[in-house]
């Protein structure tokens, strides 16, 4: 069975000062490849942790993720993962850290050289390959780690909000960059973000979390992330169904929020 | 007292010449503009001038109150009296006085000690004349030539006509005479504002030294091979400990098991000064080089193994998960991202411990040795060369200064990347 299949995902730890957290409570999904899904949620939603345990740098304490059939025990080259930001190799150039994947399974620059160039090309970074890591932007940074992903070659990506540290302009960019490689590549795609606008753009699903404990709370199919391959994504943006779903989301997060605050202030 | 006065008037007052000076040759950078320079402090800049004025008063101080020849004499301060001095003294005895004359011969060190010839002259009071050594004193009995002396009940009442009591003082146009309590004068020609060679020699007699000794050698070896020894062991010391401490530091960073137990290890040994083990060092490992190479080694371990654990615990976890997510295995996470990320820590830690290791290994060798610059001064202070204590100090702070250099330049050319991510 190929895809990714999260089944019954719980996640709960104890903290030091006796209590304890459920972060995610039986988190079902299922991913075929090539789907592009965000996720969006209000902060302690658990949507990091739940990409983290797919990523396999956390263990579930309950359920399982399934990746090809096979059950995921860790890290592994079949997901890549694009961070926000701090996870390019500063002693690197820009060249060297796209092939780093490469490089590692031990690969001549003859087998991954051609690759890896062609993956600048696709990011704009050809004329910037020999530069040292801190002497680019923080988009420029953004787009070295998407190569870097891609130039691996994994099934999964998994984006934990790769553009929230960039600026408006340079973020709406680089959401038609991310479109743009998802329809090349076929890749299967989590992203998670923060921000309405970005996981309405690139997503064929979005799964809209609810927190304490994390859990799905619904889950949309969209038809903006297709039309946003070839269109520009201002067009998008003015399709009639765009403002109403929107608008329903952040009703949505809104009430969490508030929901979040009446209970806060109940146990102060 | 007058010195550190001359020092702060030449500080306030260079700094308003400086201003006064470049107050029309503004820059005009970015910086030069900024109106918040107090509490800003990348508009501190280090204003040159000062800088150069600092070293020129620090050597025209030194040569001035040594009276070096390499300054104008004009500059110099008040020199110690050398030369023929005279004063009288009046002898009463029994109501019948007289005078006579003492003349001084002062010398120098080296100079002539002749002691003056002078004609006896008439009356009881016969003349006398003395000779001394420059910044030393002698107590005179003038009255032992007199036909009249103590003896006969006679008395010095006065002193170039100043009266002058046991216990008092008169002070000539160059010497303080005073009188002990027996009734014997003391003579103490003036010292003048300059410091004694024994105290401060004048630069040109360091400078002097230094071609002397590079030349000639000190001790049976020559200048070169007693710095060299001292490097020599901080390298060799250093480069052990590292070779040591760095691999320690990485299991500390990477595994519970070497955390928990070189904690408590490193954490005593570290506030522990490297010269409190000296004793102990020399009774294990005795005088020798391999005691001297032990010390530096325990010096620069603990630093080493800091810095490398500081390097490891520093590392960006996002990083390593990245390495992870792309397939990286433990060993090549090890050599790809957890030694290259270590490395602007490591050398901080680096050049610590190399100026810990230079100042523990002139420690250790002031104590015993048998060649080495902290030897060469212990030896030389034991002999009162105080220029050559002077120049081994200069030197000491030269090569410091240099590894420092060197260890910058080669941080900005291993880890290009440091304080910038």
């Amino acid at each position: 069975m190929s895809g990714l299949t999260i089944e019954n995902i719980s996640m709960r730890f104890d903290l030091p000062n006796g209590g304890s957290v459920q972060a995610l409570k039986d988190v079902t999904l299922e991913l075929k490849p090539g789907e592009l899904m965000s996720v969006l949620g209000p902060s302690g939603c658990g949507k990091t942790t739940l990409l983290n345990i797919v990523a396999g740098f956390l263990a579930p304490t309950e359920g399982r993720i399934a990746m090809n059939g096979h059950t995921v025990q860790g890290p592994d080259a079949e997901r890549g993962m694009v961070f926000q930001q701090g996870a390019l190799f500063e002693w690197m150039s820009v060249r060297e850290n796209v092939a780093f994947g490469p490089r590692m399974k031990g690969e001549r620059e003859a087998q991954y050289g051609a690759n890896v160039d062609h993956l600048l090309d696709v990011v704009g970074l050809q004329d910037f390959k020999e530069k040292a890591i801190y002497e680019l932007s923080g988009g420029m940074q953004q787009r070295v780690a998407l190569a870097r992903c891609l130039a691996n070659d994994p099934d999964v990506i998994l984006m934990d909000e790769p553009l929230g540290a960039l600026d408006a302009l340079t973020r709406e960019k680089m959401q038609s960059l991310v479109l743009k490689l998802w329809k090349e590549t076929g890749k299967t795609i989590i992203l998670i973000t923060h921000s309405v606008e970005e996981a309405l753009l690139l997503g064929e699903r979005l799964l809209v979390m609810a927190p304490r404990p994390g859990r799905i709370h619904k889950e949309y199919r969209l038809p903006f992330a297709d039309l946003g391959v070839d269109q520009d994504l201002r067009e998008v943006k003015k399709h009639p169904d765009y403002a109403k779903t929107r608008e329903e989301i952040l009703a949505m997060i809104w009430d969490m929020e508030e929901e979040i605050m009446g209970r806060t202030e109940e146990s102060a | 007292m007058t010195i550190l006065a001359i020092y702060v008037a030449i500080f306030i007052g260079g700094f308003f010449a400086v201003k006064y000076i470049t107050a029309s040759a503004r820059p005009n950078d970015y910086t030069s503009l900024k109106t918040v320079t107090f509490g800003d402090e990348s508009a501190v800049r280090p204003n040159r001038a000062a800088s150069v004025i600092s070293i020129v008063t620090i050597f025209l101080l030194w040569g001035s109150f040594t009276g070096s020849s390499l300054i104008p004499s004009f500059l110099h301060a008040p020199a110690a009296f050398t030369g023929t001095g005279v004063f009288t003294y009046t002898v009463d005895a029994d109501g019948k006085t007289d005078e006579g004359t003492v003349t001084v011969n002062v010398h120098e060190a080296d100079g002539d000690a002749a002691v003056p010839a002078v004609a006896p002259g008439d009356g009881f009071a016969k003349n006398d004349s003395v000779s001394i050594v420059k910044y030393r004193s002698k107590l005179l009995r003038v009255d032992a030539n007199d036909e009249l002396g103590r003896g006969d009940g006679a008395l010095i009442v006065a002193v170039n006509g100043k009266p002058i009591a046991p216990g008092g003082e008169v002070m000539t146009d160059f010497a303080r005479v005073a009188m002990t309590p027996k009734g014997t004068l003391n003579i103490e020609p003036k010292t003048g504002w300059q410091m004694q060679p024994l105290y401060l020699p004048p630069p040109e007699k360091v400078a002097s030294r230094l071609v002397e000794i590079s030349n000639t050698g000190f001790r049976n070896s020559t200048l070169w091979e007693h710095l060299g020894y001292s490097l020599f062991r901080v390298i060799v010391g250093f480069l052990i400990g590292a070779a040591v401490g760095i691999p320690l530091g990485y299991a500390m960073g990477l595994s519970n098991w070497f955390r928990g137990w070189f904690d408590p290890v490193v954490e005593f040994m570290r506030p522990v000064p490297p010269l409190a083990l000296i004793p102990l060092v020399i009774i294990w490992a005795g005088i020798g080089e391999v005691g001297k190479i032990v010390l530096l080694f325990l010096a620069a371990l603990w630093i080493m193994a800091i810095a490398a654990r500081s390097g490891v615990s520093g590392v960006n976890i996002t990083k390593v998960h990245a390495a992870y997510s792309l397939g990286a295995s433990k060993w090549q996470i090890m050599r790809h991202v957890i030694i290259p990320n270590s490395l602007p820590e490591i050398f901080t830690g680096a050049r610590v411990a190399m100026g810990v290791c230079w100042g523990t290994v002139v420690a250790a060798e002031l104590v015993a040795a048998e060649k080495g610059a902290g030897m060469m001064i212990m030896v030389a202070s034991k002999f009162q060369n105080t220029d050559i204590v002077l120049m081994g100090i200069i030197l000491i702070g030269v090569i410091g200064f240099s590894i420092d250099v060197l260890m910058r330049w080669a941080e900005r050319l291993l880890v290009p990347w440091k304080g910038r991510s």
